[in-house]
């Protein structure tokens, strides 16, 4: 009983850690194409959420959780343009700077537009509800937000590595120079990354508004735990990201169980046993321009 | 951020900076000329903390509204003894830095007393400052028992009904609806000072009326998904499951109990309306207290939400209700005693002169814990399509004590408090 139990832990870890996924994925694409650690990329998460809302008022849920990541992947081309471009080739900490300050001004455009005050959001009454498979409780919800997942995942897999677009952006990965080269452009690539990372985030704000608190501050809660699952995984390395993302849903529920008040430390402690034990994530490649 | 903007705003508006120059050429033409200090003294400073960031971030930013509004009202009513106010108000971030700010406002900004708070470890922290600088503090929105019982201090009153007040609140309604005796209890209780409190009041109530316990869970305060939670309430098969949780804690709870839609019925001892209108209707179930609501018959809370919704657009809370009361009862106190002296206010207060929390009632500090003994109430979920606006959809209940028992009758007795002054 008590194996079974924790079983069902395991897996409704296994479903967090894909809603964390579509988050840190972005994160670790942006960081392997352009070099840059986008701290801004909750803002994004936060944004998505909120246009989420006000598209719903008009157009209901899920037209809303369709347009809302093109609403905000549009914005993704002027950040890309404006300010993510010009630090590509930069010192990193200047690129750190950079997205960390987009994210605090985009928090506070957040709470000049909307208030300060969290907004309610609901999901359809038909999605509400759980389904009971054998002795596993699953919310319907969350059954949905995890298909929607495993789509995006396999669509930008299939996009990475088997289409020449795919080949442009895992060369420029490893050797930019070589790329420039052969006379192809990277810049556009570029901009298609980081508009699919961004636009990744806000479908995750706009899945995640029904079921969690839709306020300014709601990025910057979020980047923490995609930064630390991007860590794990292995900056730039896509199947790390996964497998981090899936163990520290696990890791969180399990330590839940048995220790409830540390839940939320567990995956920072996780963390840090892996950078103790291998710095460089799981299944972090070594990437020649980043040594 | 935000915090910085408003104070220099506040700075300029009162024309911070000629004051400077002026102090300047004054302290050149004259070592310590007594301009200076006339200067500095001619409004009262009150130093106002509350966090504006973290898991209460939500409710303090009501509170800032909430008191802005009645510092704005009060200076443009002449002041208090002929002086106009100034606030200054900071996020009090955490615990530590809560500490560091009091301390600061204290010696260098100089104020007269300091207010606010709606994090209780915060405000342990502020009332150990306001006792080792004799500084007067009204702890406004904190309200775990051990600070007006073991941590109790001479300096320090409490506004927010503590969490007895609202565990017995509660508990009425509970009764009423047949959801103690014989229930079988699983606790979700937030794992800081107020939630440990509050967990300890509830359990105590609901097993003195026959319920059984049968999970205990702590949540740490950062904790957004709450689904190990639930798989384990499904678990242990309860029959009520009660939530000693807080600020944004509670929103992401009851959003995720009604997206699994478990069968169990749902207390909690502890919810703000406006964590209750974060969750948004379909989402809440359940019985729940608050200390204030929109909807108390009274001119003075009418006439307050009328300028509330003016000023802002949007329906005041519970936090920006006491904070806007807090300032003015302590406006009126100085009012009433021609003075800012610290010691004097307190031995005032001790008289329990009464105050209008524009409820019903009046109220009043009970003179040896320092409490407002005050009316609360609880509220439930109206039906789907009985209400128009989205922050209409809470049914409140009649102010708890009932018109002929006494106000004190929900707060712990002497015997039970370990205040000793």
């Amino acid at each position: 009983m008590q194996f079974l139990f924790l079983a069902e832990q395991v897996v409704n870890g296994l479903v967090l850690g894909g809603y964390y996924l579509l988050i840190a994925l972005g994160l670790s694409l942006i960081f392997s194409v352009g070099g840059v650690v986008n701290l801004a990329h909750g803002a994004f998460y936060a944004l998505g959420a909120y246009a989420s809302l006000e598209i719903a008022k008009y157009l209901g849920f899920g037209p809303a959780v369709a347009l809302s990541p093109v609403a905000v992947g549009l914005l993704g081309i002027l950040f890309e343009r404006f300010f993510l471009r010009r630090f590509y080739t930069a010192d990193p900490i200047l690129g750190l700077l950079v997205t960390f300050g987009l994210a605090m001004i985009a928090e506070q455009a957040i709470r000049m537009i909307w208030g300060a005050a969290p907004l309610p959001a609901s999901m359809p009454q038909a999605l509400k509800g759980s389904v009971i498979l054998g002795d596993f409780i699953f919310s319907r919800y969350r059954l949905l937000l995890i298909a929607i997942v495993a789509l995006v995942l396999a669509g930008i897999w299939l996009l990475l590595n088997k289409t020449s677009f795919g080949r442009v952006v895992r060369a420029g990965i490893q050797r930019p120079d070589m790329v420039a080269a052969l006379g192809i452009r990277l810049q556009p690539y570029m901009t298609t990354i980081v508009v699919l990372g961004v636009a990744m985030a806000a479908l995750g704000g706009a899945l995640f508004a029904p079921i969690a608190l839709v306020y300014p501050a709601m990025g910057a809660e979020i980047i923490t735990v995609a930064f630390v699952v991007v860590v794990i995984g292995g900056l730039g390395s896509f199947w790390g990201v996964v497998l981090a993302a899936l163990l520290v849903g696990v890791v969180r529920g399990v330590t839940i169980n048995f220790v409830p008040a540390a839940g939320e430390a567990s995956i920072y402690i996780l963390m840090f046993l892996v950078l103790l034990f291998r710095p460089r994530g799981l299944l972090g490649e070594r990437i020649e321009k980043f040594e | 951020m935000s915090n910085d903007r408003q104070d220099t705003s506040i700075a300029l508006r009162s024309g911070g900076r000629r004051k400077v120059l002026q102090a300047g050429v004054a302290g050149a033409l004259a070592l310590g000329f007594p301009a200076i200090v006339r200067s500095q003294s001619d409004k009262i400073k009150i130093g106002h903390l509350t966090p504006l960031t973290g898991f209460l971030g939500a409710l303090g930013q009501y509170a800032v509204l909430g008191i802005r509004m009645a510092e704005e009202e009060i200076n443009a009513s002449g002041g208090v003894m002929g002086r106009q106010i100034e606030l200054i108000s900071e996020d009090s971030v955490n615990p530590t830095t809560a500490a560091t700010k009091a301390q600061r406002m204290v010696e260098q900004d100089r104020v007269a007393l300091l207010l606010g708070e709606i994090n209780s470890a915060s405000a342990k922290t502020i009332m150990q400052v306001a006792a080792r600088n004799k500084r007067f503090f009204l702890s406004t929105g904190a309200r775990s028992d051990v600070l007006r019982s073991a941590n109790c201090n001479r300096y320090t009153f409490h506004m927010d009904i503590p969490v007895t007040v609202m565990v017995n609140a509660e508990g009425q309604g509970l009764l009423r609806d047949g959801l103690v005796k014989g229930r079988k209890v699983f606790y979700l209780t937030s794992d800081y000072l107020f939630g440990h409190d509050l967990a300890k009041a509830a359990k105590h109530f609901m097993s003195e009326h026959g319920a059984t316990t049968v999970g205990d869970e702590l949540c740490a305060t950062d904790v957004t998904d709450f689904s190990p939670y639930l798989l384990k309430i499904r678990q242990a098969q309860p029959t009520l499951v009660a939530t000693n949780l807080g600020g944004n804690q509670v929103t992401n709870f009851v959003k995720q109990y009604a997206e699994f839609g478990l069968p169990y019925a749902v207390a909690g001892f502890n919810l703000n309306t406006a964590d209750a209108w974060a969750a948004g209707p379909g989402n809440l179930s359940g019985i729940w207290p608050t200390v204030w609501h929109q909807h108390i018959d009274t001119p003075g809370t009418k006439a307050f939400v009328a300028g509330f919704l003016k000023k802002y657009g949007k329906m005041p809370e519970n936090h920006a209700w006491i904070e806007y009361v807090s300032l003015r009862v302590l406006l009126q106190a100085m009012n009433d005693i021609k003075s800012t002296d610290n010691d004097k206010l307190i031995a005032h207060l001790e008289q329990q002169p009464q105050f209008d929390l524009l409820k019903t009632r009046k109220g009043y500090f009970r003179s040896w814990d320092h409490q407002m003994q005050q009316e609360a109430y609880t509220f439930t979920v109206k039906k789907p399509g009985s209400y128009k606006e989205a922050w209409d959809f809470l049914q409140f209940s009649a102010p708890i004590p009932k018109p002929d028992q006494p106000l004190e009758l929900l707060s712990p007795t002497r015997e039970q408090s370990e205040c000793k002054m």
